[in-house]
C-alpha cells in the first residue's frame, strides 16, 4: 500500500519510524510521536494537500493512533481520503477508517454512502476493501442501508469476493439475526457453491444458524451427504486424517435421527465413509448397532442398505456378518429381486473355501434364472472366479464349470475356456497321476453325455472337443469310433462355427493318431471320410490345413506318428535346435549340387526387409537407393543352376519371381535370397508372367519349369508336394502340428500359473517367445521348400494366434 | 449423478421425463418401455431400489403414479428417495393437494418445478420456499404480460376497426 517505505514515502516519515525504533524509554517515544502529532496537525490544515501528502499523512496518523495516541483530528481526512478515486488513496482510506472509526462513531454516516458506492463498483478490489469495511464498521441500524448490495454480491464472479460477502452477512448475523434470517437460504447455496473456500466460509453463517434451530436444516443434509463422502475419500488409508474424523463421524451417527429417511441416508453415507478410512473399534462397534437396526428393520429399503454395508464392512471384520446370518437368508430367500443381487453380492464377498460350493451353485441357480444380460455377464464371471479360487474338489470344479458354460458359455470370457482345458491337462498341480487320470476320465465322461444336447454355446464345445481329441481313448473306456462318430457329429451340427469345426477336426485328427500310434489298426469311419474330403475343399484355408493334415497323418506309419502327436504332451514344450542340425545332411547335399550357401541377413546387400523397417531405415542409409550399375540380362530359369547369386546387387530387381521359382525347386537354394520376400513369402500369390503394379520394378519373368517336383496341374502340386516334403521330413509337420497346440497351451499355462501360482511360469513364457522366433527363421531357413509346406507354417502361426 | 427423471402413471402412461445424460430418441423409447415394465410389476412391499443394466433405479409411488430416478451405482439411494420426496412436497405446495390431474393439465409447471429443484442430474435447491417464490415469480410475469398482450391487442383490433 506504500507504507513499507516504498516509492514516494517521504523522510520524514522514514526517520520517524527510525527514531521511534531507536527509543529506549517510553517517554523518549512519547515525546517523537508527540511532536509528529504536532507536525502532521499543522499540515494537515493546509488547505491545498496534494493527495500523496495527504495519504501519507494518514498513514503516520495511523501508526501514531497505533502507538496509543489520539489522533482524532485526522479522522475527517480519513474519510475523505476513502471517497478519493484513486484505488490505492481508497484503500488507505478504507484502512484509516477501519481502524480510527468505531461503530458508533457519528462519522459512520459519512462512510456508510461511501460504501454503498462503493460496493456497486465494478473494481473489484474496490469492493474488497469496502465489504472489510462494512465488516468493521456496521452496526444494526446501518445494515439496511448496505444489506442489498452485499446480498448481491453473493452472485459475483470472483469466489474471493462470494466469500467475503458471505463472511460479511455471517456478521450482520451475529449483529442482529433478524435481518438476516430471509438469507439462510443464500447461505445453503453457498454450500454447494464450487470454490472450497466459499464452502468453507458459508459453513460457518450455518454452524450458528444451525446450533439454534437443528430441525430446520434437515434438508441441507444432501450436502452433508456430500461432505461425508469427500471425508471418505480423505481418509481413505491415511490414518491421520481418519483420526481427526472419527469424532465427527461417531456424533453423527449417535445424533441421527434413525426414523427419518434422511437420517438414515445420512447414517448409511457415514458407515460407507467409516468402511472406507483407517478402522477405529469404537467406530465399528457403533456401525454394527446400525446395521443390526437395519437389518431387522421390515422396511426393505434399510434391509438393502444394511446388506450393502455388511459388504463393504466385511474386509474390515468379518465376524460382522456371523451375528447377521439368519437376516442374510432371509434376503436371500427374499421375493424381491434386488434385495437377492444384493446378497449374493455380500456372499460373493465373504466367500472361503468352506462355504464356496453353496455359495456357487445358488449363484448359478440364480444366472439361470435372470434376463439382464449386463447382471448375467457379471454373475457368471464372478461364479468362474470363485470357482477357480476356492474349489474344493476336482469334481466338483468340472461339475460347475459345465454348468456355467452351459448357461452362459457364450458371454463369459475366452480365456476362461483355455483355463479350463490347461486345468484338465495339468491336473491340479502335484504328481497325483492317479487322480489326474481320474479327472481327465471324468471329465471325458460327462462331455460325452453332454455333446449330445443340442445348442450348446461355442467356447464349451471347444473345449468339449480338445478334452474328447486328447483324452477320450485315454482310459479305454470308449472306442475311438465312438468318440470320433460324436466329433463328427459335432463337426456337422456346428457347420457354421468354424473354431469349433477346426477343434473338432484337430480332436479327430488326434484320436486317430493315438489309435496308430497304439498299434491298433483302425478303419476310418465313412461318415469321417467324407467330412474330410469335404473340408479338404473348405474355404477356410484353417479347415483345410487341418484336413490335410488329417490326411498325412493317417497314412504315416505308427512311429511317424508316435513323434508327431505324442500322447500327453499338451503342455510341454517343444525344443527346437535353432541351428536344425536334421536338415544339415540336406544342406550339404544341395551344397555338393552347386546351390549358393545361405548368407545370412547381415551380409547381404542391396535386400530390402518389408518386415523390419527399422534396419531398412539404417541400411539404406548405406546404400543406394538408387541403381546405378545396368540390370542384368535376364535369364532363363534353368532347372537346377539358376545363376543369378545372391549378392549380386540386382537381386533388388527381380525379387519377386525369382521368389517364386526358387522355392518351388526342391533342390536349389538353401536360402531364400531376398529376405524382403521371406517375411510374408508363403502368403504370395503366384505370381508368375504377371508385372507387378507396385514395389520394385520387375520384369515378368516365364513361369519357371520345376525339375524337383512333378508338377501336372496346378491343384496336384501342393499337396503332392506336401506328400513328397512330408514323407521326407516328418520333423517339419511334427513342428507344424506342434505349433498348434502349443501355441494355445502356453498361453494357458500363462493365464493359469498367474492364477495358481505356477513355477514354471517364466519357463513357458518364454517359450512361447522363442517358438514365435523360430518359427520365423524356419520359414527363412528352409532350403526347400514347397511353398506349401513352408505355408502350412505360416498359416498355422496365424490360425493359432487366432485360436489362442 | 441422476441420469433420467421418470413419471409414470399405474396404466403405463408417462407423465413427465427428463434426461440429465445424453439418449438418442430410440434409446429413450426402449428404455421407458424396459424400465415401465420393470417397475410396474413390482410388488408392493419390496425394495424401493432396483438394479438395472448397471444403474441404479430408485423409484416411489405415490397415490396412482411412480416417480423414478435412475442414479449411479455409487450414489446415496435413500437420499435419492428423499430428493423424489422432496420434489412431490414442493408440487404439493404449488398446487395444493396435488393430484395426477394437476400433473397432466399443468405438465409445464410440473417440468419448470423439476428445473428449479435438480440441475445437471444434481439437487441445486433444497429450500421448497425459495422453489415456491420463484415460481411464484414467474407466474405473475406470466400474468403480467398475458395482460399486456390483451390490451395491446385490444388497442390494435380497436385502432384498426
Amino acid at each position: 500500500m506504500g507504507s513499507q517505505g516504498g516509492f514516494g514515502q517521504s523522510k520524514e516519515f522514514l526517520d520517524l519510524v527510525k527514531s521511534i525504533g531507536e527509543t529506549r524509554s517510553k517517554s523518549e517515544e512519547d515525546r517523537i510521536i508527540l511532536r509528529e502529532i504536532e507536525t502532521i496537525k499543522r499540515r494537515i490544515l493546509e488547505p491545498d494537500i496534494p493527495r500523496r501528502k495527504m495519504k501519507e499523512y494518514i498513514i503516520r496518523l495511523v501508526y501514531v493512533e497505533m502507538l496509543g495516541h489520539d489522533a482524532s483530528f485526522g479522522y475527517i481526512h480519513a474519510v475523505k481520503m476513502a471517497h478519493d478515486e484513486n484505488l490505492l488513496h481508497k484503500r488507505t482510506g478504507y484502512l484509516a477508517v477501519t481502524l480510527f472509526l468505531n461503530e458508533d462513531h457519528d462519522l459512520i454516516i459519512l462512510i456508510v454512502n461511501t460504501i454503498q458506492k462503493d460496493l456497486k463498483s465494478d473494481n473489484y478490489l474496490v469492493v474488497f476493501s469496502a465489504l472489510n469495511a462494512v465488516c468493521r464498521l456496521i452496526n444494526e441500524e446501518t445494515i439496511p442501508a448496505v444489506l442489498p448490495q452485499v446480498v448481491e454480491l453473493l452472485g459475483h464472479q470472483k469466489e474471493a469476493v462470494r466469500k467475503k460477502a458471505i463472511m460479511t452477512l455471517h456478521r450482520f448475523y451475529q449483529k442482529s439475526p433478524s435481518t438476516v434470517s430471509h438469507l439462510i437460504s443464500n447461505f445453503r447455496k453457498k454450500l454447494s457453491d464450487n470454490d472450497s473456500g466459499v464452502m468453507g466460509a458459508s459453513l460457518y453463517p450455518l454452524f450458528d444458524l444451525i446450533t439454534i434451530d437443528v430441525k430446520s436444516y434437515k434438508d441441507l443434509v444432501a450436502s452433508f451427504i456430500k461432505l461425508l463422502k469427500i471425508l471418505g475419500l480423505l481418509g481413505n488409508g491415511d490414518k491421520h486424517a481418519s483420526g481427526q474424523m472419527y469424532n465427527v463421524v461417531g456424533d453423527l451417527i449417535r445424533k441421527c435421527d434413525a426414523s427419518s429417511n434422511i437420517g438414515n441416508a445420512v447414517l448409511y453415507e457415514c458407515i460407507c465413509c467409516v468402511a472406507s478410512i483407517y478402522p477405529s473399534t469404537k467406530l465399528l462397534e457403533a456401525t454394527a448397532e446400525v446395521i443390526a437396526k437395519f437389518l431387522k428393520n421390515d422396511n426393505h429399503n434399510l434391509k438393502y442398505m444394511g446388506i450393502d454395508v455388511l459388504g463393504r464392512l466385511i474386509k474390515l471384520s468379518p465376524d460382522v456378518t456371523e451375528q447377521h446370518q439368519l437376516a442374510v437368508i432371509d434376503c436371500l430367500e427374499d421375493l424381491d429381486d434386488t434385495l437377492k443381487r444384493k446378497t449374493f453380492e455380500l456372499l460373493h464377498k465373504m466367500t472361503k473355501s468352506s462355504n464356496v460350493e453353496v455359495i456357487v451353485d445358488g449363484m448359478i441357480d440364480y444366472m439361470t434364472s435372470i434376463n439382464d444380460f449386463h447382471y448375467k455377464i457379471e454373475i457368471a464371471s464372478r461364479c468362474v472366479e470363485l470357482a477357480e479360487q476356492f474349489a474344493p474338489s476336482n469334481h466338483w470344479f468340472i461339475l460347475t464349470m459345465n454348468r456355467i458354460f452351459e448357461h452362459a458359455g457364450d458371454i463369459v470370457d475366452i480365456k476362461v475356456a483355455h483355463n479350463l482345458m490347461r486345468l484338465i491337462a495339468k491336473g491340479f498341480g502335484g504328481d497325483h497321476e492317479s487322480a489326474d487320470s481320474q479327472l481327465r476320465s471324468y471329465a471325458v465322461e460327462s462331455y460325452l453325455h453332454i455333446v449330445t444336447e443340442p445348442k450348446l454355446p461355442s467356447a464349451f464345445l471347444q473345449v468339449i472337443c480338445w478334452v474328447l481329441g486328447e483324452f477320450g481313448t485315454a482310459d479305454g473306456n470308449y472306442s475311438a469310433s465312438n468318440i470320433s462318430g460324436k466329433l463328427r457329429d459335432v463337426a456337422e451340427a456346428y457347420s457354421s462355427d468354424e473354431t469349433v469345426k477346426a477343434y473338432a477336426i484337430t480332436a479327430l485328427t488326434k484320436i486317430y493318431a493315438f489309435e496308430i500310434t497304439s498299434g491298433r489298426k483302425m478303419d476310418i469311419l465313412p461318415e469321417c471320410q467324407s467330412l474330410f474330403e469335404e473340408l479338404a475343399a473348405s474355404r477356410s484355408a484353417d479347415l483345410q490345413q487341418r484336413a490335410y493334415e488329417f490326411r498325412t497323418v493317417v497314412h504315416l506309419e505308427a512311429h511317424a506318428v508316435k513323434s508327431i502327436m505324442p500322447f500327453d504332451v499338451s503342455c510341454e514344450d517343444i525344443e527346437v535346435d535353432i541351428t536344425l542340425p536334421f536338415l544339415n545332411s540336406y544342406v550339404q547335399q544341395s551344397l555338393q549340387n552347386g546351390a549358393q550357401p545361405y548368407i545370412p541377413e547381415e551380409q547381404r546387400s542391396g535386400t530390402i526387409d518389408i518386415s523390419n523397417i527399422s534396419n531398412q531405415v539404417s541400411r539404406e542409409s548405406s546404400m543406394h537407393a538408387l541403381k546405378f550399375e545396368a540390370y542384368e540380362l535376364p535369364k532363363l530359369p534353368a532347372p537346377s543352376r539358376p545363376p543369378l547369386p545372391v549378392s549380386n546387387i540386382s537381386t533388388e530387381l527381380v525379387p519377386v519371381p525369382e521368389q517364386s521359382y526358387s522355392i518351388r525347386e526342391a533342390n536349389t537354394y538353401p536360402s531364400i535370397p531376398s529376405v524382403s520376400t521371406s517375411g510374408p513369402p508363403e502368403l504370395k500369390l503366384r505370381l508368375e508372367g504377371i508385372q507387378k503394379k507396385w514395389g520394385r520394378p520387375s520384369y515378368s519373368s516365364s513361369p519357371p519349369s520345376s525339375s524337383g517336383v512333378s508338377p501336372s496341374t496346378a491343384s496336384e502340386i501342393s499337396q503332392v508336394e506336401s506328400a513328397a516334403s512330408l514323407s521326407s521330413r516328418p520333423q517339419d509337420n511334427y513342428k507344424d502340428l506342434k505349433k498348434a497346440e502349443v501355441k494355445i497351451a502356453p498361453e494357458k499355462q500363462k493365464l493359469a500359473a498367474s492364477l495358481f501360482g505356477d513355477s514354471s511360469k517364466s519357463n513357458k513364457t518364454t517359450g512361447t517367445r522363442h517358438n514365435t522366433s523360430r518359427s520365423d527363421t524356419l520359414s527363412i531357413d528352409k532350403s526347400t521348400g514347397s511353398r506349401s509346406s513352408v505355408a502350412p507354417c505360416c498359416r498355422d502361426e496365424n490360425s493359432s494366434s487366432t485360436t489362442s | 449423478m441422476i441420469h433420467f427423471v421418470l413419471l409414470v402413471s399405474r396404466q403405463g402412461k408417462v407423465r413427465l421425463t427428463k434426461w440429465y445424460s445424453p439418449y438418442s430418441q430410440k434409446e429413450r423409447t426402449k428404455v421407458i418401455r424396459e424400465l415401465t415394465g420393470l417397475i410396474l410389476t413390482r410388488g408392493l412391499k419390496l425394495c424401493n431400489f432396483v438394479e438395472w443394466r448397471g444403474y441404479k433405479v430408485v423409484y416411489k409411488r405415490y397415490a396412482s403414479l411412480y416417480f423414478c430416478m435412475c442414479i449411479d451405482q455409487d450414489d446415496n439411494e435413500l437420499e435419492v428417495l428423499e430428493i423424489i420426496h422432496h420434489y412431490v412436497e414442493t408440487l404439493d405446495r404449488y398446487f395444493g393437494s396435488v393430484c395426477e390431474l394437476d400433473l397432466i393439465f399443468n405438465f409445464h409447471k410440473a417440468y419448470y418445478i423439476l428445473d428449479e429443484l435438480l440441475l445437471a442430474g444434481e439437487l441445486q435447491e433444497p429450500s421448497k420456499k425459495i422453489v415456491a417464490r420463484l415460481i411464484a415469480g414467474q407466474d405473475s410475469l406470466v400474468e403480467a404480460a398475458k395482460e399486456e398482450a390483451n390490451s395491446i391487442s385490444n388497442i390494435i383490433a380497436q385502432a384498426t376497426k
